[in-house]
């Protein structure tokens, strides 16, 4: 079947076998490795992207279910700047996650930004345990989620990001 | 090195790896994408004990989409159907003769996509004839019990050794004469390491150079690749692996396991390479399991206090193949330190390794091979001694403790602990508790009929395998090598045999050169995971690349100091006795401004600078690591907990750590490796288990049923330290990369127990799922773990 789906900004048609997972069109056909996959069970969370806005497992979406509308991956949190290298400006969560040491392999971490970024569209200054609820839905076997919530309240608390954005 | 150095290129550097991270630009296995590469799937075993009579791929053969199908009688043509393990056994890479465990490897398919892969594998069809199974390891050695490894030459039991350490006769004794002798049974369950991400490789045969490049999730290169050479017949030198970005490791990607060996024979078949990745359930049924160690501990003390002895007998559940991945003179790898901190008379363990119709493996999870079986058990016998004297559970650890100036100290098992301040490291954690006030506040809550628990636990871990004479994987000794080239600039590319799966080695080891030349991390480059770009070492398991391959860092670097030495005495024209170094320069004695940093003796070592005879020029050396020993690491952990007496629901409240590692090269890495061991003991404790029916069906097999901790079961952790270096590391850094896994498990356990001792529970078996803690307050225990207690 035929779908035509935007994913960062970009619309992409493409033929596909109607029971394709949305991470194996976003990894497999669109080459965007960012997302993972770590479960195909709902339970873990590394292939979150957002669906019209809305955080979403994509290893439990089908592609077609994408048809016609738009998808964003960690791909596109980074702000884009001129130029061959993109040049951009980190969103104050990518930098929250280096500062606070926010992640160790980095497997989980592109699903918890995500949805890190989401809470903070719509609650932008969430508490602790607030932070530990919106992301209970993900699992990281690295960090013991510590470091994780102190970066997202670390972009809580830097909207516009450090001074310097380094990484 | 005598303290925690004050400034210099030690501290809470950010990490270097986070840069592609943080942008989705990781580069995992399966991100590789190679041209033509082609996607193969595992058939696997339904079954936990049956006769293969037939395989039949025809219908698989004739899918479309499918390049080859591969079965146990075609590797056996190649001498391929069976692999060495890490312990001396075999294992079978594609069934031949039986299945043995639910979840084996029975045929490969390759094709031309990763879905058309899982589709072939319906169309294969492979006639069973069931067999009885060996599920309970209590019933293994049973007379008539099922045999698992008919194809060992006149095996006809199920046992796979006997070990032993310590000294039985002088136990004993000391138990004759103890006034007080405690015994109690625990189980260690089975669980699962589960790194997000999963086991898998990417296979390329070029059939023109005869070069195999193997990108897999290993955390062993070297060492996967001189098996690799063994087993397949290939050159060594014609074996290139790759170990990219790894989604966490923990112990679950240091075996070879048989879907590598399929993805290279596909990519030498087909002529093209062939990917192979498995799902979720495939992880959690078929690679290598943790703990599964059924323990009998006793404890003997004085009446008043004083412990004397320890002994302990286990039986462990190794799985259909003994794959368990340990030093091979250590079959129970280092359990025998299961006298943990205490100042004993005398101690002994016996181990008992059998097979089951279960998955194999056994030494995982950051598990200091076995250290975490042999904490859980000291750790609650004296919580258990500390009951049957009323002893408050502290005050008998403290008076038990080893003392300072009992280092170094031979233990009555044979490890001689390198250094250690452990009353102060136990303080520490009292302290920040307040644990006279939670005392009090427990006993108040008690008046109320509410039920919490205060945990103690104290653990010392042997990290850093290890000295060649006592310690090899398959005959190759535990050393590494670490190459440092330095480039006319001054920046420097170190190479290094160990590999990261999230450890931050990019960074710390940056730190370790930086401060032996007086360079910036920034300057420092460090190469890994790459076997044609890095010297030979046996990788990163065990809690061993500090201790090892950072110790070999820090000597590389060393040399390359010593080299630039003579380079800036010829620069100066001075001899080298007359040069210090002092500030990262070699300075001219009585006259420090006269001297030069790395960067410009760099320079002048690659000029046409005349040397002396003998001084080569270039600053280039390497090293091979040979530890003296191994690196004790130890700390004191609290938890409490709330129990809620209705549901059996355990909410950890607290959770304070009290870590010593040595010297902390990367403070930031170090606490945030503390804080993910810490969530694994949680999960140990409360949640995980990998169980099987009677019928050997895994009960495990996806995150809907081997729950893990999230961010909402886990407090948010309180962290102190203290710092007593290792006096014969380099730097005086010891491993920390397991102690919190280690040491964790017995404080939420022991804390757990201690809310519901109103109640008389004197012990119960991890998990203590809600389930579990309400029949333990009913006064059935309940062992999920095991089919019957």
């Amino acid at each position: 079947m035929q779908v035509t789906i935007t994913v960062n900004g970009a619309v992409h048609s493409r033929e596909i076998e109607p029971r394709l997972l949305l991470i194996h069109f976003l990894r497999d056909h669109l080459g965007l490795t960012g997302s993972h996959w770590g479960c195909d069970t709902s339970n873990c969370g590394a292939c979150v992207v957002w669906l019209d806005q809305i955080p979403v497992k994509s290893c439990t979406v089908l592609a077609a279910m994408a048809d016609g509308r738009a998808v964003r991956t960690v791909e596109d949190l980074e702000m884009k700047g001129a130029g061959e290298a993109g040049g951009g400006r980190l969103d104050p969560v990518q930098q929250g996650f280096a500062v606070c040491h926010g992640l160790q392999c980095g497997f989980c971490t592109p699903g918890m930004m995500m949805t890190a970024r989401w809470l903070l569209d719509h609650h932008p200054a969430p508490t602790a345990s607030q932070v530990r609820e919106a992301l209970s839905g993900q699992i990281c076997r690295c960090t013991g989620y510590e470091n994780i919530v102190r970066s997202v309240l670390w972009a809580s608390t830097h909207p516009d990001g450090e001074a310097e954005a380094t990484a | 090195m005598t303290q925690q150095p004050a400034a210099g290129a030690y501290g809470p550097v950010r990490r270097k790896e986070d840069a592609r991270f943080i942008r989705g630009r990781g580069q995992f296995v399966d991100d590789i994408q190679l041209p033509g590469m082609l996607h193969g799937a595992i058939l696997r075993s339904p079954l936990a004990h049956a006769r293969v009579v037939s395989v039949d791929t025809a219908a698989a053969l004739a899918h479309p989409r499918v390049e080859a199908v591969i079965t146990g009688q075609d590797l056996a043509e190649r001498g391929l159907s069976w692999m060495p393990t890490l312990s001396g056994d075999v294992q079978a890479v594609l069934a031949t003769d039986k299945v043995r465990f639910q979840g084996q490897e029975v045929a490969f398919v390759v094709a031309q996509d990763r879905y058309s892969a899982r589709d072939a594998l319906e169309l294969i069809s492979v006639e069973y004839e069931e067999l009885p199974c060996v599920v309970d390891a209590g019933r293994a050695l049973d007379a008539g019990a099922p045999l698992i490894r008919d194809d060992l030459t006149g095996k006809s039991d199920n046992h796979i050794f006997d070990w032993q350490a310590g000294d039985k006769a002088a136990t004993d004794a000391v138990f004759a004469a103890a006034d007080v002798v405690v015994a109690q049974d625990l189980v260690y369950p089975r669980s699962h390491p589960a790194p997000l991400e999963t086991c898998g490789a990417v296979a390329d045969m070029d059939v023109i150079s005869g070069k195999l490049t193997l990108w897999s999730t290993t955390q062993a290169p070297h060492a996967h690749r001189t098996i690799f050479a063994l087993v397949s017949g290939l050159a060594e030198h014609k074996i290139r692996i790759i170990s990219p970005d790894l989604g966490g490791g923990f112990g679950n990607k240091a075996p070879v396991y048989p879907g590598y060996i399929c993805a290279i024979v596909g990519s030498m078949v087909t002529g093209k390479p062939v990917k192979w990745m498995e799902d979720r359930s495939e992880n959690l049924m078929s690679t290598t399991f943790a703990r599964d160690y059924r323990m009998h501990g006793e404890i003997a003390a004085t009446a008043d206090g004083r412990i004397l002895g320890l002994r302990a007998s286990v039986l462990a559940d190794h799985g259909a193949f003994n794959g368990t991945a340990q030093p091979s003179k250590f079959p129970a790898g280092f359990f025998h330190i299961f006298t943990g901190s205490y100042d004993l008379e005398a101690a002994h363990c016996e181990v008992t390794g059998v097979y089951t119709n279960k998955a194999p493996g056994g030494v995982a999870y950051a598990c200091s091979f076995r250290i975490t079986e042999a904490v859980y058990l000291v750790e609650r016998m004296v919580d258990l001694l500390a009951r049957e004297l009323s002893a408050d559970p502290a005050e008998l650890r403290m008076r038990n403790l080893l003392q300072p100036e009992q280092f170094p100290h031979r233990g009555p098992t044979g490890w001689e602990y390198d250094s250690g301040n452990y009353p102060r490291a136990l303080q520490a954690a009292l302290d920040i508790a307040g644990y006279p006030e939670l005392r009090r506040e427990q006993a108040e809550r008690r008046e109320r009929g509410e039920y919490m628990g205060i945990g103690i636990s104290f653990f010392t871990e042997g990290v850093g395998a290890g000295p060649r004479g006592q310690m090899d994987m398959l005959g190759l000794a535990m050393t590494d090598g670490a190459d440092l080239r330095v480039h006319p600039t001054g920046k420097a590319v170190l190479s290094v045999s160990c590999q990261s799966q999230g450890q931050g080695h990019e960074t710390t080891f940056a730190q370790l050169v930086a401060e032996e030349l007086g360079l910036s991390p920034d300057d420092v480059d460090v190469v890994h995971g790459d076997t044609d770009r890095t010297p030979f070492g046996l990788g990163t398991y065990g809690s061993r690349s500090t201790p090892v391959s950072g110790a070999a860092a820090v000597v590389v670097a060393r040399k390359v100091r010593e080299r630039a030495k003579l380079v800036a005495a010829a620069m100066l024209e001075v001899g080298p006795d007359d040069l210090t170094w002092q500030e990262g320069k070699w300075r001219v004695r009585g006259d420090p401004d006269q001297g030069h940093g790395i960067a410009e003796i760099a320079m002048a070592a690659h000029s046409g600078l005349e040397l002396p005879d003998g001084v080569e020029g270039h600053l280039d050396a390497a090293t091979v690591y040979n530890p003296p020993n191994l690196t004790f690491p130890f700390g004191a952990y609290i938890c409490v907990t709330d129990v809620d007496p209705g549901t059996g629901e355990v909410r950890v409240r607290r959770f304070i750590a009290v870590d010593d590692c040595g010297v902390r090269i990367n403070p930031m890495i170090v606490e945030g490796q503390i804080h993910g061991g810490l969530a694994d003991g949680i999960g140990m404790a409360l949640m995980q288990v990998i169980a099987f029916d009677e019928n050997g069906n895994c009960l495990g097999g996806s995150f809907m049923d081997y729950l893990l901790p999230t961010s909402v079961e886990c407090p948010s952790w309180e962290l102190g330290m203290t710092v007593t270096p290792s006096p014969h590391h380099p730097v005086g850094a010891k491993g920390i990369g397991e102690s919190a896994t280690v040491g964790s498990p017995p404080a939420v356990v022991n804390s757990v127990i201690d809310a519901l001792a109103p109640f008389g529970v004197r012990h119960a078996d991890m998990p203590l799922t809600p389930a579990a803690v309400w029949g333990a307050i009913q006064g059935r225990p309940v062992r999920a773990g095991l089919l019957a207690p």
